[in-house]
């Protein structure tokens, strides 16, 4: 380790620290729409990733219309297309839920199949559409190279990016889960399905919403990750082990296990592949997971549900 | 029933028409062609006319990003041999069939092509394991495989003709060039989680510490389909080594770059030497991400020279104005037409004579210039170092002498 002065050193290890919180808002992105709707409405949607894919190429098509067409708006072209990807993945998850899903309540296992056979179709549609390559949609340079607080420290933007669309995200689910009239028919029907049909509650209705909210932001996240990552046919499927993991580590029922679980699985992964390599790092992260959901197989936090 | 016979007979005056016409063309054909009981002693699906090829490569599932550019340079091939007459004075029709980026499904419908269509040679495959996969039956059956992508060596087979690079001539003389050209002694290897990154690394390992004098300040593999590669930014930062060498491939590829630029590191600062990074996978990164960087192929779509200019033009022509071209692209271009030299050479279609004909076969109408059939079945040729532009196409600024092609190098396992 010749040649880094205690001060480089402080700044590596303050930029391992930012990696580490920059990983824990990706896993709590990509998870939080996956969260919501299997942990509201128990339905294993496999076609998870498929939604990020439809928010990246969004994104895509965006991108190139403002470069074709409006040139001048380049720089703000993004915000308008994280909003298109929830509208347009929404709408798709509203499709969905009507022609596939809602037929398919009962019968979980059924709906991991059909889902993931919708995964397949859906990454034919992607590439016989956009074709069999990646496509790279430009991105604002506001939202490209790092943010430099001294001459060693590189904070990336992207992630500052990421970091604070997750922030906002997460308060405004939050507040909608725990706050508004439909947060509150969302979280009864989770609670007792028939007692809130009971009362009132349009059980059908609220089970199209959260499928839909979930796909929505499925397609935001999917937005944010063309600052980090590829979009192509089956970017959106790379994500989709470690969301689930997410998920069912914190406890599918909750919101804050999801956080408290995105945060310990970022931390863990972060602090390993910095002192071993990624491929072992991944080994243990995944090991220590089975180990810990093998003592609570409900994960880290877990609510008391009427089945 | 009447109207059966009816419709069979009207039917069959159609087909006598056409059949006379068929007739007169073969006569005619073969006034100049060798006739096919000669060209043909094994039973391959040979006619007067018409000689049939097979293609196999994925086009669907997660491979489809990369084997996209072959299928349309093989049939882009193909096409033109066939207007300039064919091959033996026959056409050349394909089998195309889909292995669906699964490894079983190659071997199956390697098997189908070879038992069932018999065809005369397949250009196909793209992954090693894809090869791997059909090479038994291929070997079984006596069919010829045409394989395009650079890949890590150490295989050489009677019924394989390898038209991309193999690892030491993708590897040594990028290596050399960029200790040369920069001065550099440390290095920092990194690469997807597979046999050909591994490989490839431990040659260039041993290049470096035993020819070059250099060393290997770290060597780390990430898991294809990682996403996040802040932690390997910060430990690379740590270690300041004068170049990173980089094999990251798929949907990491995109990750790794972006990240890359985000965390700082740009071509001012670092240099960086890639070896599977061509203009396809610039797509998907955006020039920006790469600019400055160095990749080491042997063939980029900027190259100046007659051959290539008159290859994109086609191309392009073909598959619209936006296509781009890399490196495996060109070398599945290869393919149909160094077939074509060595039945001629061989004066037949059989798979053991065509085999026989081919070591010595040279292609002087090469996009990448001059390419020579080594009897190990792999190619002559020369590697190049582009530097990356925003504009997703590289500039090449180096050119190596020809290279003779060693699956099995010494000194290097």
């Amino acid at each position: 380790m010749e040649g880094i002065s205690i001060s480089e050193f402080g700044s590596i290890l303050m930029m391992q620290g930012f990696n580490g919180l920059s990983v824990f808002s990706v896993l709590l992105l990509m998870a939080l729409g996956l969260a919501i709707i299997f942990g509201q409405m128990g339905v294993i949607n496999m076609a998870h990733g498929e939604f990020l894919t439809i928010g990246a190429y969004t994104t895509f098509v965006f991108s190139y219309l403002t470069q074709t067409y409006f040139p001048s708006l380049m720089s703000t072209y993004f915000l308008f297309a994280i909003v298109g990807a929830f509208i347009f993945a929404g709408l798709v998850g509203l499709l969905v839920e009507w022609l596939l899903i809602r037929h398919l309540y009962k019968r979980p296992l059924d709906s991991l199949l059909a889902t993931w056979g919708l995964s397949l179709i859906m990454q034919q549609i992607f590439r016989s559409t956009f074709g069999a390559k990646e496509v790279s949609a430009t991105l604002p340079d506001w939202l490209m190279g790092s943010w430099q607080p001294t001459d060693t420290i590189d904070i990336p933007l992207n992630g500052l990016f990421v970091m604070g669309l997750t922030i906002v995200l997460t308060c405004l689910v939050g507040l909608f889960m725990y706050r508004s009239r439909l947060g509150l028919k969302m979280r009864a029907t989770t609670q007792n399905r028939v007692m809130a049909g009971a009362v009132g509650i349009n059980t059908a209705m609220v089970d199209r919403m959260t499928f839909v909210l979930g796909c929505g932001i499925a397609g935001v996240a999917g937005a944010a990750f063309t600052t980090i990552g590829s979009t192509g046919p089956t970017s959106g499927s790379l994500y989709i082990v470690d969301a689930f993991l997410t998920v069912v580590f914190g406890g599918a029922q909750s919101l804050l296990g999801t956080l408290a679980s995105a945060f310990t699985i970022a931390q863990t992964n972060s602090t390993l592949e910095f002192f071993m390599t990624g491929s072992m790092a991944k080994v243990i992260t995944l090991l220590s997971i089975i180990a810990i959901l093998m003592m609570r197989p409900e994960g880290l936090f877990s609510i008391k549900v009427r089945k | 029933m009447i109207g059966e016979i009816q419709r069979f007979t009207r039917a069959k005056g159609k087909s006598l028409a056409v059949g006379a016409l068929a007739l007169l063309a073969a006569a005619q054909a073969l006034a100049s062609n060798p006739p096919t009981s000669q060209v043909n002693t094994t039973g391959l699906r040979v006619t007067d006319t018409e000689v049939y090829v097979g293609q196999l490569h994925s086009a669907t599932g997660t491979m489809a990003i990369s084997e996209t550019g072959s299928i349309q340079a093989e049939q882009l091939a193909i096409e033109q041999i066939n207007a300039s007459g064919g091959v033996l004075g026959r056409q050349i029709k394909i089998i195309q069939e889909d292995g669906a980026s699964d490894w079983p499904t190659f071997a199956e419908k390697a098997k189908k092509l070879l038992v069932n269509d018999r065809v005369a040679a397949v250009f196909g495959c793209w992954t090693s394991a894809s090869r791997k996969a059909v090479l038994p039956i291929f070997e079984k059956e006596n069919g010829l495989l045409y394989y395009p992508t650079f890949y890590e060596g150490l295989e050489q087979s009677k019924n394989v003709i390898y038209t991309g690079q193999e690892a030491t001539q993708q590897i040594i003389a990028g290596l050399d060039w960029i200790a040369k050209e920069k001065g550099a002694k440390t290095f920092y290897l990194v690469g997807s989680d597979y046999i050909w990154p591994r490989t490839s690394n431990k040659i260039a390992r041993k290049h470096i510490e035993n020819v070059l004098k250099g060393t290997v300040v770290g060597e780390e593999y990430y898991p294809l389909g990682h996403t996040q590669f802040g932690s390997l930014i910060n430990k690379i930062k740590l270690k300041k080594p004068d170049v990173i060498y980089s094999i990251v491939v798929g949907g990491s590829n995109v990750a790794w770059w972006k990240q890359l630029k985000a965390a700082g590191i740009t071509a001012d600062k670092q240099t960086i030497l890639t070896i599977s990074v061509t203009e396809d996978e610039v797509l998907g990164i955006g020039g920006e991400n790469v600019e400055g960087f160095y990749s080491a192929m042997k063939y980029f779509q900027s190259l100046d020279n007659e051959n290539n200019k008159k290859f994109v033009a086609a191309f392009k022509a073909k598959y619209g104005p936006n296509a781009v071209i890399g490196d495996v692209t060109q070398a599945a271009y290869l393919g149909p037409w160094l077939w074509k030299a060595a039945v001629e050479k061989a004066g037949s279609f059989d798979v053991d004579k065509v085999v026989a004909a081919s070591p010595g076969i040279e292609l002087t109408t090469a996009p990448e210039g001059y390419v020579k059939i080594h009897p190990n079945h792999h190619l002559w040729s020369k590697t190049r170092i582009g530097v990356w532009q925003r504009n997703g196409q590289a500039k090449v600024i180096f050119e190596s002498d020809l290279i003779e092609p060693d699956p099995f190098p010494k000194g290097y396992q």
